[in-house]
């Protein structure tokens, strides 16, 4: 075939905005500049006050560097049973959280995909994942404190008396409840596009094959959905971690958890030389969570592969 | 063109193929009807191509013949057996769907043995029975792959294997190449006819395709809405339609005005006979296959060649009639080769029966 | 009829309905209990007098005009921010791209609670800059939405060819902001409302940092004013989580609706 193939298209850049040629995949400098003002920004309000909590976590008061911080976050009492309390907190509801979300992600995604229950269902989860601890604090006040909903019918009917059936509200177990509030609707998030990637042909053929359901669970939906179960049980458990306002809402009174701990590090100026303590509480939890985090990420892309 | 369906007499192979009976089958969805009383009946060891437009109800029939979407009404007899209400994971029906049925999380033997895990065969002939499965698809050397490693074309292959690693009565195929390229297609559809006819399961076969159900079928359904408008060998389909709709869907046609009397029709300056079915007075406008005209340069003569494509060893031409009609002519690349746009031309017609509708 | 579907279907029905109401019915109770809560009278009376002084409350009016205020400014801050830089990775330098999605979801390893803690400097920097309102905040509420907008942008991005529709608008002589403006912004309009909306439901609900900064947002003032008068702050809190609420479905809606309309464009073809 003796056809002139086209010249490929010249791909020199005319506008006056941006230098150099536009060639794809060039790397002039100049195409850097349009990521710039980004990492600017990143830099400044992301990068610069982590790397404050770092370098401060290792510095005395008045600067000098030093590991007592480190060494009393990781020995003294407080700090430890601190640590054991937020653990056991997140373990608890991050588990409550993913199989409850889990099973109410199960009844949504099998059910009508364009009926109105799910949007409902998934905008109702939105709200109240994101929504602050506060507000669910107060919901949780109304419904359960010392003048609550249940708090009063149980009163009024059985006559127990609130101080009994309300006290737990504010302490470990409060919290835990209320945590688990808001981990079902953020494991139906997350947990729900899981659902949708099953396809519908699997399900055929496994019951055309001779499957039933339990089969088609054991072998199949159920390997296929576990990295993603497991990847949004990460992510719970990192979220319950770091949460702070529900439990400033809650508790008045001392400071059971890592992110308490922290906050009394930072605004309390009467004990002296606690405020890089708090950068070191600070820096132990971002090693935790930068640890879940990456997890997390790399259960993501296993599953990914899959999905293809 | 295809060469013609394989000419083996069903049942030839190893009698495995049963007789199936699909009995006025009912279906509908609100206020459409997806079947309305469709009734096949397929001999042992046959394969049926299903053909017709999207949304005609021929997927609609395969899946209630696997039992993955109820009946309204009607019933299926498998061997003699009233299967109707028998549960599709009691079926033992093989099925092979359009794409991504292979379970991601297995790999391609897996994939093949999971019907003999469930019929609780042991492994050590699981993994025997898959790699045999395999090796006739011709994957032998793909067998410890996962699906999103292969084609689209090696992943049917192993949907075919995983289909007979169970020895179903019936084996039953959505649009299985419908997903593919075009060249993959080619290739995939003969190895499929190959095998089912090694296997001789009774098959049921599903399609947009012409090309493919008339190349694939001992015999071709033509559906439209819901109901079967013909079922015949694909020979008898293409040259006698029994309807309207399958003479239209069915392989090129030229419609050409003309008047129809006594059984025949004068059209194209001669009289062609007319077949069952077809509107038989008056102005009608004649259905004619393009390998049934003829050209002829004949300087003076009134129509005149518009366009020539060609296709390898044939040519189209199209030629333009004093009326404006267009005409399309398929003759052998030889014979068209002097005819240019603008050469005036002779159209003859074959004497072969053809169909007539309403104008 | 075939029967070949019905009992399995049926069960798995009962079943979808008894999770959705048990673990809804968790769920809603403390809505309920809100609603309760908040309409209480004196002597067992249902009344809307806590709502009613929402209005004449200066700090939670404060706190809402700041919160709102803060909302709008920040989903402004964080489209200028992620649009054009996204598109310039896509088009550009697609080798940043890795880069820029691992900074946006970097927030997510570094919890609200410690960023507050090396914040402080910064934030005195921005004061010095910017006054002490508490509208200043958008620089870090910015951060904490980058995450959550990244991924809602990032799937409007890739469900469009960005870098073909760049090229063209390029060829025919527009200049980026234009390209950007006129011809990505309007393809990728499903992926800004999403993350809008998102943005506005997390800085409405936002406190560690509000608080642990001393700025009256919001959240801060209903959890300030709850010490004092509990039914306002409920009344409040009701109102804000079905605000929110109205608001997401919307757009969901809208956005399927939307959706839809396409979908069937295409069909048409």
């Amino acid at each position: 075939m003796d056809a002139v193939a086209p010249a490929a298209p010249d791909r020199s850049d005319t506008g006056a905005s941006s230098g150099g040629t536009g060639a794809r995949g060039s790397r002039h400098l100049g195409d850097y500049a349009g990521v710039v003002p980004f990492f600017v920004y990143i830099g400044l309000f992301l990068l610069l006050p982590t790397l404050i909590v770092v370098v401060g976590a290792f510095q005395a008061n008045d600067g000098s560097p030093t590991l007592s911080n480190v060494e009393s976050v990781l020995t003294e009492q407080a700090f430890l049973a601190a640590f054991g309390r937020s653990i056991w907190l997140s373990v608890v509801t991050a588990l409550l959280g993913a199989v409850l979300g889990g099973l109410l992600a199960w009844a949504v995604a099998s059910g009508d995909p364009n009926g109105r229950l799910r949007p409902i269902i998934v905008a109702a989860s939105g709200v109240l994942a994101q929504f602050g601890g506060v507000m669910l604090a107060f919901a949780f006040l109304a419904t359960f404190g010392f003048n609550g909903l249940v708090t009063l019918l149980l009163r009024d009917s059985l006559g127990v008396d609130p101080q009994e059936s309300a006290g737990w509200l504010y302490g470990m177990n409060g919290l835990a409840v209320v945590y688990t509030y808001f981990q079902i609707p953020l494991m139906l998030i997350v947990f729900l596009p899981a659902f949708d990637a099953l396809r519908r042909e699997w399900r055929d053929a496994s019951e055309s094959l001779g499957g039933s359901s339990w089969t088609y669970w054991r072998h199949i939906a159920g390997p296929i959905l576990a990295p993603s179960f497991l990847g949004a049980l990460l992510l719970l458990f990192a979220n319950a971690l770091s949460a702070y306002a529900t439990a400033a809402a809650l508790i008045s009174q001392g400071s059971p958890i890592v992110p308490l701990q922290i906050s009394t590090a930072l605004t309390s100026e009467v004990v002296l030389g606690q405020a890089n303590v708090g950068k070191a509480l600070a820096l132990a939890m971002i090693l935790v969570v930068a640890v879940v985090m990456t997890l997390y990420a790399l259960i993501q892309r296993r599953a990914s592969r899959w999905a293809k | 063109m295809s060469e013609p369906a394989a000419t083996t007499a069903p049942g030839d192979a190893r009698g495995r193929g049963v007789a199936v009976q699909m009995l006025d089958m009912k279906r509908s969805y609100g206020s459409v009807q997806a079947l309305v009383g469709l009734s096949i009946e397929m001999a042992p060891g046959e394969l049926v191509a299903l053909l017709g437009p999207s949304g005609c109800g021929k997927t609609t029939a395969l899946r209630a013949l696997a039992g993955l979407d109820d009946l309204d009404s009607g019933r299926i007899l498998v061997d003699g057996r009233d299967i109707s209400n028998v549960p599709a994971n009691k079926r033992d029906m093989g099925m092979v769907f359009q794409a991504y049925s292979l379970f991601p999380n297995m790999t391609a033997r897996d994939n093949v043995a999971y019907g003999l895990l469930l019929r609780g065969v042991d492994t050590a002939t699981r993994r025997r029975r898959a790699g045999e499965m395999l090796e006739l698809v011709g994957l032998e050397t793909q067998v410890d792959k996962y699906p999103h490693q292969m084609s689209g074309g090696q992943q049917q292959r192993v949907a075919l294997a995983r289909a007979l690693a169970i020895e179903p009565t019936v084996l039953l195929l959505d649009e299985p190449l419908s997903a593919l390229d075009a060249k993959v297609r080619r290739q995939l559809r003969e190895e499929i006819r190959r095998i089912q006819i090694m296997v001789g399961t009774t098959t049921l076969f599903v399609t947009h395709d012409q090309e493919e159900a008339l190349a694939l079928g001992d015999r071709v359904g033509v559906m439209s809405a819901g109901r079967l408008e013909q079922i015949a060998r694909p020979t008898e389909l293409y040259d006698r339609p029994a309807t309207r709709f399958v003479a239209e869907f069915v392989g090129l046609t030229n419609r050409v005005a003309g008047t129809a009397r006594d059984g025949r029709v004068a059209v194209l300056g001669t009289s062609l006979p007319l077949l069952e079915g077809s509107d038989a007075t008056g102005s009608v406008t004649a259905l004619i296959r393009p390998e049934s005209v003829r050209l002829s340069a004949e300087p003076g003569a009134a129509n005149h060649v518009v366009a020539v494509s060609f296709l390898g060893s044939l040519s189209r031409a199209q030629v333009q009639l004093p009326s404006g009609e267009l005409v399309v002519a398929q003759m052998a690349a030889a014979d068209v080769a002097d005819l240019a746009p603008g050469t005036a031309v002779r159209v003859t017609v074959l004497p072969a029966p053809v169909f007539a509708v309403a104008p | 009829m075939t029967a070949t579907r019905g009992s399995g279907q049926t069960r798995q029905r009962v079943a979808r309905a008894a999770i959705i109401l048990l673990i809804g019915g968790y769920l809603l109770l403390p809505m309920f209990a809100m609603l309760d809560f908040s309409t209480r009278g004196p002597g067992g009376s249902r009344t809307l007098d806590s709502f009613i002084a929402i209005g004449s409350n200066r700090d939670l009016l404060e706190g809402i005009f700041n919160s709102l205020a803060t909302a709008v400014l920040t989903v402004m801050g964080m489209l200028l921010l992620l649009v054009p830089t996204m598109t310039w990775t896509i088009v550009r330098v697609p080798r940043m791209r890795r880069v820029v999605e691992f900074l946006c979801l970097l927030p997510l390893a570094i919890p609200a609670i410690v960023l507050v803690v090396g914040i402080a400097p910064v934030y005195r920097g921005v004061t010095f800059l910017f006054g002490g309102s508490a509208l200043t905040l958008v620089f870090i509420d910015i951060i904490l939405v980058l995450p959550f907008a990244y991924r809602a942008l990032d799937g409007a991005l890739r469900s469009i060819d960005v870098a073909t529709l760049a090229d063209a608008g390029r060829s025919l002589g527009a200049s980026w902001p234009r390209v950007i403006r006129q011809i990505i912004v309007p393809n990728i309009r499903p992926g800004i409302l999403s993350a809008s909306v998102l943005a506005v439901a997390l800085v409405l609900g936002e406190f560690t940092i509000s608080s642990l900064l001393n700025f009256d947002t919001l959240q801060v003032t209903i959890n300030l004013i709850g010490k004092r008068d509990a039914f306002i702050s409920v009344a409040v809190c009701l109102a804000a989580l079905t605000f929110a609420f109205v608001l997401i479905y919307a757009i969901a809606a809208f956005g399927s609706a939307d959706q839809r309309r396409r979908q069937v464009a295409k069909e048409d073809e």
